[in-house]
């Protein structure tokens, strides 16, 4: 009986190992199940590089490039503010912070990972966004510069976090190596942590975007919402994962619009996987 | 050519105040939501529906709700989370399924929000039609927090020495006996530590229960699994985007529970580990 019983609980602990792998299919299944419905009326090259997306007119137009763009663009905006100051704080916590300013810092890192989305999109609405406007005398706050500054402390704590993981790990002997020969402390971070350290902190920089692509509720609060391709960063977007959360409300389900999100959603997916993929290579080069 | 002195100040300024740039405004946001959001709550904000369109009343229903939604999730991730963390720290070795395993497991922590909540609206919604609902919503997050509740775990699992399993199984303990009696006891604060952040992403996540669970507006309480329910995250935004004229301080309120509840939530599970990490006879 006993024999049985464990049996059974190892049986079922094979099963659970691999549920990650089957909840990643199932995922993928289902948006293909739905999104590739679109494809019987709409061409590919037309949704992906199709100039307007007006989902609900007769006909309508379901070009997904404005948002393409309008995520790019919001992107790379947060990475331009995100990657110097995250992987700047990596180093300081890692390398110069004394032992308690350390811990306080990682708190506070963690902290910051922890607020949810909503509550930094609303306090990006109620600061951030009254602060744009009448700085740079805009109609409006709403803007793609909005959403890369908030995105961008979205990103910090993947950034930090991942970045000082791998400069810890660099093997101390190198340090050493440096500091006989003379180094400085400063010429030491420059010139043996930083590089020997990249492979990591390039896949902490791929997370950290990773992260701002598929951030939905702060960008939909505080990006304006329009879907046309933006011409500076000063201009109202709309992103993918923005369009998604805010139009599947309304859509029918089974109709066009419906299955053209669903098809936003795979672009998402495969963007999220390649970039997670690709990161993990990265990280694995690291530890061998 | 700089002094070599020189440039290190001026370089570890700069990362200093990197430091800084990001500290700075997280107090901030911190500071803000208690200063302004602290002064709301009254026992009517916690206990009462919301009236008037939203724009006076309480919150009770989105909080209910949002710990139904919490409770589903753990109940659905935590079991499947766990055994899958024991496989791979127990039993798994080091080939290609392993690996592919791992993998997944990234991919599945990486997945946006929004897609997860896609997912949700195609798979429990409408093709197990079970209809916008707390058992959809909940599911939909449960699958969301799996990643975190398994790598906390396989960590905590990882962490107990390997001489402990030797000396069970030298014993005559089964593998199953030694995981049960040995291995688990000692990881769990881990564990609850993991599971305890995986409650802290549940509550705090609006996307994956837009078109799931969340009810735009419902003054009363759900009545059972099937039924749609407010939830917290997605009351701020609505109240913040999609109802004109609210009452700062009701949205204020409602940000300073959500994020009173996060930061607790994760608070605990630092306190947990750190407690934790203390104690550790080995």
């Amino acid at each position: 009986m006993r024999k049985f019983k464990e049996f059974i609980i190892e049986k079922l602990i094979l099963i659970c190992g691999s549920a990650s792998i089957f909840f990643v299919a199932l995922i993928f299944v289902f948006l293909l199940k739905e999104g590739l419905s679109l494809f019987k009326t709409v061409r590919l090259g037309a949704f992906l590089f199709g100039k307007s997306w007006y989902p609900i007119s007769e006909p309508a137009e379901l070009g997904i490039l404005p948002l393409i763009l309008g995520s790019l663009l919001v992107t790379a905006g947060a990475a331009v503010i995100s990657v110097p100051i995250g992987v700047g704080c990596a180093v300081y916590i890692a390398e110069i912070a004394p032992g308690k300013v350390k811990e306080v810092l990682k708190g506070g890192i963690e902290l910051l990972a922890a607020i949810p989305s909503v509550v930094l999109g609303f306090i990006g609405m109620v600061t951030l966004v009254p602060w744009v406007k009448n700085i740079f005398h805009l109609p409006t706050g709403l803007t793609a510069l909005s959403g890369s500054i908030m995105l961008a402390f979205m990103a910090m704590p993947t950034i930090v976090s991942i970045a000082e993981d791998a400069l810890y790990s660099v093997p101390r002997s190198y340090k050493e190596g440096a500091f006989a020969l003379g180094a400085t402390h400063w010429q030491t971070i420059w010139r043996v942590l930083l590089p020997a350290a990249s492979s990591g902190i390039l896949a902490a920089v791929m997370l950290g975007i990773g992260r701002v692509i598929g951030e939905t509720m702060a960008v939909m609060m505080i990006t304006g919402n329009s879907a046309v391709i933006p011409h500076t960063i000063l201009a109202p977007v709309r992103t993918l994962t923005a369009t998604v959360a805010a139009e599947m409300g309304e859509a029918v389900v089974g109709s066009e619009h419906y299955f053209a999100l669903f098809a936003v959603g795979i672009v998402l997916f495969v963007i999220s996987f390649a970039i997670n993929v690709t990161a993990d290579l990265f990280l694995h080069r690291e530890r061998r | 050519m700089m002094n070599p002195r020189t440039v290190q100040k001026i370089a570890f300024f700069s990362l200093f105040l990197s430091t800084l740039l990001i500290v700075v405004p997280v107090g901030m946001i911190v500071v803000i939501i208690v200063q302004k959001g602290l002064p709301a709550i009254t026992w009517q904000f916690l206990t009462d529906v919301p009236r008037q369109g939203m724009r006076a009343g309480g919150i009770f229903p989105a909080i209910v709700g949002t710990l139904y939604l919490v409770l589903g999730a753990v109940a659905f991730a935590l079991p499947i989370g766990l055994l899958a963390a024991i496989y791979l720290s127990e039993y798994a070795r080091d080939n290609v399924m392993n690996r592919i395993v791992k993998l997944a497991i990234v991919n599945l922590a990486g997945v946006p929000s929004v897609v997860y909540g896609l997912f949700g609206l195609a798979m429990f919604v409408v093709w197990c039609r079970f209809g916008a609902s707390i058992l959809s919503g909940a599911l939909t997050l449960g699958i969301m927090i799996l990643p975190i509740i398994i790598t906390a775990s396989r960590e905590a699992l990882e962490a107990v020495p390997q001489t402990f399993r030797e000396v069970s199984l030298s014993l005559g303990a089964s593998k199953w006996q030694t995981i049960r009696h040995i291995v688990l006891p000692n990881a769990i604060p881990g564990i609850i530590t993991g599971t305890i952040l995986g409650i802290g992403r549940a509550a705090g996540e609006t996307a994956p229960i837009l078109f799931t669970v969340a009810a735009f507006y419902l003054p009363r309480l759900p009545k059972s699994i099937f039924d749609q329910a407010m939830a917290l995250p997605y009351h701020l935004y609505v109240i913040s985007t999609q109802v004109p004229n609210v009452d700062e301080k009701v949205r204020y309120g409602t940000a300073f529970v959500l994020l009173a509840m996060v930061l607790t939530v994760n608070l605990v599970a630092i306190v947990i580990r750190y407690k934790f990490r203390k104690q550790k006879k080995w």
